[in-house]
């Protein structure tokens, strides 16, 4: 047994292992990726990279269905991918057990919302877990499965970013290797046709009062006394927030499973406390609760429904306290996140400047072609969109406009869901342009390996997506490849296909700079005597390059960064007076 | 309550290498017999925004995050960042700062100006700020990669753990081929105050 600083993450992946599980598929989103990319490294678990969260959820129903523990994990807007099985397989049940865990993401830290995972477990009436720290998110992976297998459900395992991104100490233990539950047909339990489907709905409510009374007596829920003026209802991140401002001078009822609700315990807490706070982060999901029982709370009144809180949140709100703080003198600038050096997606996206499109964009790295100076992004919404997006807006704006639009979306987002949208266009006689981003890799959630780029989870080679093959396969016949650092000839690609009467598939393929595999060339150099300080390269919004003041001269130039540039040559494209010379040259 | 427990914030600019560094860190307190949290920053951030990391330790740490106004000490990975996160510090706390310049793109764009003499500005406030020259300090050792390994250094002769304790920590947390360079960057960072380095946290 040792003792480890584990990430959430790892902690939830040490309980997959540690609970037998043989099965486990995901989808990366920031912040559920290190689960499977821990799991992986475990001996006896089968992982993989799913194309999207919907697959990856049915496929651990199909892994649970054929007598394995399994697994699958997803950032809160994956659920909403994954909805669909969610809400049929709490209808069926379990074999073996399975366990979905889902990250939330308060404060937007990388994400397009905030949305509160808990009211998918409400609305597809299946348990919720909820784990403040690595210690719990370890054992209560491994009660997921008892209870799952228990109960006959799929299991919900709420984490956010401040527990699955927040390292902690957990001990480790060995496996425990459950065998293969035996499969039989059962097609009462297993196919839902309507009458099949009205019995397991009474089943499912049943189950939530049985798991109600789990609530209330496991010990799942624990109350602690102090001093009785305060009270405390709160779980997850929140309980810890609370017992560092308020320690021993509040009494709480800490909740690791956050539904079904216990109603008695929460009465029996209220009974002894002055004054009752509900802390959740988000939704004013146990708040409702309360009032719905006719239990006093104080909540949303005081704590906000946006972003994270903190300490400082419950000590504010509760106490009143507010520290003197020191503060910098001057106006600081705003550091956003920024296209890499080097990045392929820049080249696409400077050649779309400039030519006026509308440009309907996607989830990935490439959401930051909407950041200044690039701007070339209309809108964001969810995976998928920029595709099918287009297709809509093309149709109502008739045939000139599908002359000024492209949809851009990253190789692995395009096999998630933007094939889908592909399709749509196809059959539906649209005219639409999308360019795929193809860079080899799953990029903004830490380079993971996906159905396009020939490699699986573990690094071995698989098949990989022919894109130009499946484009034709939907019916696109015009499909054409270029290289993003080539930024002439990609505008050239670009105006052609929107000339075109017919849709077209542009796939902009170049890997990701950040790749270990991918070959730099030297960095770029500025010849002093050929720039005029126009600033017409700082346009790419490339982080090698600036200006300043020649100390001789005492004119502004252009200067490269030597430890960031890795001679990607797309600024060359940007410089009217070729000033930009090639690592090595004079 | 909460006066065991000690907060180090650690902040930069993302691909600056802050998630080696308070990795090294939490496993040297873990081995130390304290309870620790790290919180880190994934994601969209990492791009060459605005990062920080959270470092607690102490008898019992509830919360994985910092507040404003907790901080024991800040390691900063640039000047700028330095600065923007100066209202987490605690008014007696300490500021490692690396002497490094990273313009932020509205300052590429000329949009807005990198503020002159951050450093000697936050010391005008009497907070006690400690400059290191990470960048060539890493070099030294042998790979400017290593200024994050030169500042954890630096850090960590404010802490009240053994060289040695810390040393061992970057040996088993570090790549094992850059051991060696790493271990020359911790030493570099670890004594580039010399002696006139005082206010232990």
């Amino acid at each position: 047994m040792s003792k480890k600083l584990l990430l959430g993450n790892e902690a939830v992946a040490q309980g997959l292992y540690e609970a037998g599980v043989k099965f486990v598929s995901s989808y990366p989103g920031t912040p559920s990726t290190e689960i499977t990319e821990a799991a992986v490294k475990f001996d006896g678990i089968y992982c993989e990279w799913a194309p999207n969260e919907k697959v990856a959820f049915e496929a651990a129903f199909g892994a649970c269905t054929g007598g394995a523990r399994s697994f699958c994990g997803m950032k809160h807007v994956g659920l909403n991918v994954a909805a669909d099985p969610l809400f049929t397989v709490s209808y069926i049940g379990v074999n073996g057990g399975m366990v979905c865990a889902v990250a939330d993401d308060p404060a937007i830290h990388s994400s397009q919302n905030e949305q509160d995972s808990r009211n998918y477990a409400i609305a597809a009436k299946v348990p919720m877990l909820e784990s403040c720290d690595s210690a719990e998110c370890k054992e209560y992976t491994k009660l997921a499965y008892e209870l799952s297998e228990k109960y006959d459900t799929p299991v919900l395992l709420r984490l956010s970013t401040r527990v699955s991104h927040s390292r902690s100490i957990v001990e480790e233990k060995s496996r425990n290797e459950p065998k293969l539950k035996e499969y039989k047909r059962d097609i009462s339990k297993n196919v839902m046709m309507p009458a099949m489907a009205r019995k397991a709905h009474e089943k499912v409510e049943k189950r939530t009062e049985a798991l109600r009374e789990y609530a209330e007596t496991s010990g799942i829920n624990s109350i602690e006394y102090n001093n009785k003026k305060i009270g405390i209802i709160a779980a997850g991140t929140t309980y810890t927030y609370a017992k560092e401002a308020l320690g021993d001078s509040a009494s709480y009822l800490k909740l690791g499973m956050v539904n079904p609700l216990p109603v008695k315990l929460i009465e029996d807490f209220a009974k002894e406390v002055e004054a009752l706070y509900v802390i959740e982060e988000l939704d004013d999901v146990i708040e409702t609760h309360c009032r719905k029982h006719g239990v006093k709370v104080i909540g949303k009144e005081m704590f906000s429904r946006l972003g994270e809180f903190s300490q400082r949140t419950v000590r504010e709100t509760i106490l009143g306290s507010t520290p003197s703080l020191l503060e910098f003198e001057g106006e600081i600038p705003p550091r956003p996140p920024v296209l890499c050096a080097g990045c392929p997606h820049r080249g696409l996206f400077y050649a779309l400047k400039g030519m006026d499109l509308y440009v309907s964009g996607d989830i990935g790295c490439y959401t930051l072609g909407a950041q200044a100076p690039l701007s070339v992004t209309d809108t964001v919404a969810c995976m998928g969109a920029s595709v099918s997006g287009l297709h809509g807006f093309n149709t109502v704006r008739g045939k000139e406009q599908a002359k000024k639009s492209v949809a851009v979306i990253g190789d692995s987002t395009f096999i998630h869901s933007g094939i889908t949208g592909l399709i749509d266009i196809a059959y539906n006689k649209g005219n639409s342009t999308v360019i795929v981003l193809d860079n080899s890799i799953t990029g903004m959630t830490g380079h993971q390996n996906n159905p396009a780029n020939g490699l699986t989870i573990a690094g071995d080679p698989t098949v990989a997506v022919d894109l130009e093959a499946l484009a034709k396969a939907v019916g696109i016949s015009r499909v054409v490849v270029v290289d993003p650092y080539d930024v002439d000839t990609t505008r050239e690609a670009v105006k052609k296909e929107l000339e075109a009467d017919e849709p077209s598939l542009i796939i902009s393929r170049r890997p990701c700079a950040l790749l270990k595999n991918v070959k730099h060339s030297l960095p770029l150099t500025v010849d002093k005597d050929k720039c005029v300080g126009c600033k017409m390269c700082l346009k790419v919004g490339c982080p090698a390059l600036s200006q300043i003041k020649d100390a001789v001269s005492g004119k502004t130039k252009a200067v490269i960064s030597d430890s960031q540039c890795v001679g990607c040559g797309i600024c060359q494209f940007a410089c009217k007076t070729k000033a930009i010379k090639e690592g090595g040259e004079q | 309550m909460t006066n065991s427990v000690k907060n180090i914030l650690i902040v930069g600019v993302g691909g600056q290498g802050t998630l080696l560094a308070s990795k090294i860190m939490g496993k040297c307190f873990v081995d130390s017999g304290y309870d620790v949290k790290v919180s880190e920053v994934h994601g969209m951030s990492q791009r060459g925004g605005s990062v920080v990391t959270y470092v607690r330790y102490g008898d019992k740490v509830w919360s994985s995050v910092i507040e404003k106004g907790e901080a024991d000490i800040i390691i900063s990975f640039e000047q700028l960042e330095a600065a923007r996160w100066l209202p987490y510090l605690k008014p007696d706390g300490v500021i490692i700062s690396n002497t490094q310049q990273i313009d932020p793109m509205p300052v590429i764009m000329g949009q807005t100006e990198y503020p002159e003499d951050i450093l000697e500005k936050i010391r005008k406030l009497g907070v006690n700020v400690m400059a290191v020259g990470a960048d060539e300090l890493a070099m030294k050792a042998g790979t400017i990669k290593a200024a994050n390994t030169v500042l954890l250094g630096a850090a960590a002769h404010f802490t009240d753990i053994d060289e040695a304790e810390w040393i061992e920590a970057v040996r088993t947390t570090v790549p094992q081929k850059t051991v060696d360079v790493n271990l020359k960057a911790f030493k570099l960072g670890y004594n580039c105050f010399g002696v006139s380095a005082e206010g232990r946290i």
